[in-house]
């Protein structure tokens, strides 16, 4: 699985990096989402599952490799 | 209580197809049909008053990613179709072309229909941004850079003031308060967010009621009205009055309906009958009070509590009881809200200064941190969440700057 961000959806709200920590953070500038690990392991997967559905802006999915 | 074979979500925007994906998510089996009155698979609200009005995303960029997965999912979309009557007692929703939906369980979603001025829904030139037809009609009639006029200094107007007047159109707002987004995010937001628009050319007639329009012979709009008797000369005019819970399909029904679908803390209204997003108004057990919001995030959370309630046993369910959020784009400008801001709350600065358009503030009430708002400081917010629902003062005195909302008040500008 692979972690996609769309940037220019992003709305910065930081749900994500509450989410999942360990796999998403926040740009210093704009607080646009930076993903930490874009090939996350199978124990994770639940982690990014819960970010994908915090996201406000729809701007975060789980695609197959 | 035993599992619904079938599962019938009227409205098809994010709080229906939410709850859609939600029930799916948790392991339900059984059937899901949404209903939604659009012509338009499901598509997310917040970009129709930016990108997609500015013409800087093609509208597909604006669906929703689960309307890219219902057969996947295995949920049925019935589109173009409304619902114009319920019969609890025989568990069936009648739609407008006759057909009749049996439903073991019903989830209502069908969120606002945008206010509009009496007699304005005849007159060219008139616009409301509730759905994607809305706002690929203001994009047209933006192209041809009219004088527009914005009734109304809420979220939505505000930010179709913002991507007008970034397209080079000649932009008024009018509104009766002292500042734009009066209400909800007090003075300090507001008088940011006035500078911010004034700096980039955005005129404003503040303190300032609208009695109506003026029309040409060919009932084009021409301008627009003031309680002064003054008038505005317009070509286009965009009305951000605030919307009214469609609930007219579910008169007579028995189901309470008030400010919204009136409902217990589970979300639910009636025995087997629930409401998610806009139009749901519930009972939230953490302040006693009633609560219904119409932000975007809430409709996806609120999808997700309902669709666990359903499949909940009775003595299982869980009381909705979120942390609510919202933001909005404008210009170069970023504001956020997590918690609950509201009007006579007290407004603490923490970090950095409104007049610079960037600051984090914390809104209390009685002492108590109901709402931590900021602007242009998106990634520093996270540190303050914490401080939601706590009455200590994490900051001191002498570093927090304390503004009385009603100081801020009362001025008329123009």
């Amino acid at each position: 699985m692979r972690v996609i961000t769309e940037e220019d959806k992003c709305c910065g709200s930081g749900l994500c990096v509450i989410a999942a920590p360990e796999l998403f953070d926040q740009r210093d500038s704009d607080g646009v989402v930076v993903v930490l690990d874009e090939t996350p392991g199978a124990d994770r997967h639940d982690a990014v599952r819960k970010a994908v559905a915090a996201c406000p802006a729809a701007a975060i999915r789980l695609a197959r490799q | 209580m035993t599992t619904p074979h079938r599962i019938l979500i009227i409205g098809a925007s994010l709080g229906g197809l939410s709850t859609a994906e939600a029930l799916r998510r948790e392991g339900y089996d059984g059937t899901v049909t949404l209903v939604g009155a659009e012509p338009h698979l499901p598509y997310d609200r917040p970009p129709l008053s930016k990108q997609v009005l500015a013409g800087t995303w093609d509208p597909d960029r604006a669906q929703l990613p689960a309307a890219a997965q219902l057969d996947g999912l295995d949920i049925e979309l019935l589109m173009k179709q409304e619902a114009v009557g319920l019969r609890p007692a025989e568990r069936v929703v009648q739609l407008r072309d006759g057909e009749r939906l049996r439903y073991d369980t019903l989830v209502i979603a069908t969120g606002l229909r945008p206010r509009w001025l009496p007699g304005s829904r005849q007159l060219d030139g008139v616009h409301v941004v509730r759905t994607l037809d809305d706002a690929l009609a203001l994009r047209q009639t933006l192209r041809q850079g009219p004088r527009l006029v914005v009734v109304g200094g809420g979220f939505i107007g505000m930010e179709v003031a913002a991507t007008a007047r970034s397209l080079g159109v000649e932009v008024t707002v009018v509104d009766p308060h002292a500042h734009p987004l009066a209400g909800r995010l007090g003075g300090v937001v507001g008088d940011a967010v006035l500078g911010l628009h004034r700096d980039h050319g955005v005129r404003f007639r503040l303190g300032q009621r609208v009695s109506g329009l003026a029309a040409d012979g060919n009932r084009s709009v021409v301008g627009v009205l003031l309680a002064d008797g003054s008038v505005i000369d317009a070509d286009a005019v965009v009305l951000g009055l605030g919307s009214i819970p469609t609930t007219q399909w579910l008169k007579g029904s028995g189901v309470p309906v008030g400010d919204g679908v009136l409902c217990d803390q589970y979300c639910a209204a009636a025995p087997g009958i629930y409401a998610v997003g806009d139009i749901a108004n519930w009972l939230d057990v953490h302040s006693g009070r009633r609560r219904r919001v119409e932000h975007r995030t809430n409709a996806s959370e609120q999808a997700v509590a309902v669709a666990r309630n359903i499949l909940a046993d009775h003595d299982k369910q869980t009381a909705y009881t979120p942390t609510p959020y919202l933001w909005s784009d404008q210009f170069d400008c970023r504001i956020q809200c997590y918690g609950w801001a509201d009007e006579g709350q007290e407004v603490h600065v923490v970090e950095g200064d409104p007049a610079g358009r960037k600051f984090i503030a914390l809104h209390r009430d009685h002492g108590r941190v109901m709402a931590v708002v900021g602007m242009n400081s998106a990634r520093g917010m996270r540190s303050h969440l914490g401080a939601l629902g706590s009455t200590a003062d994490p900051v001191g005195p002498s570093r927090a700057q304390v503004v009385n909302p009603a100081s801020t008040r009362g001025q008329t500008a123009d």
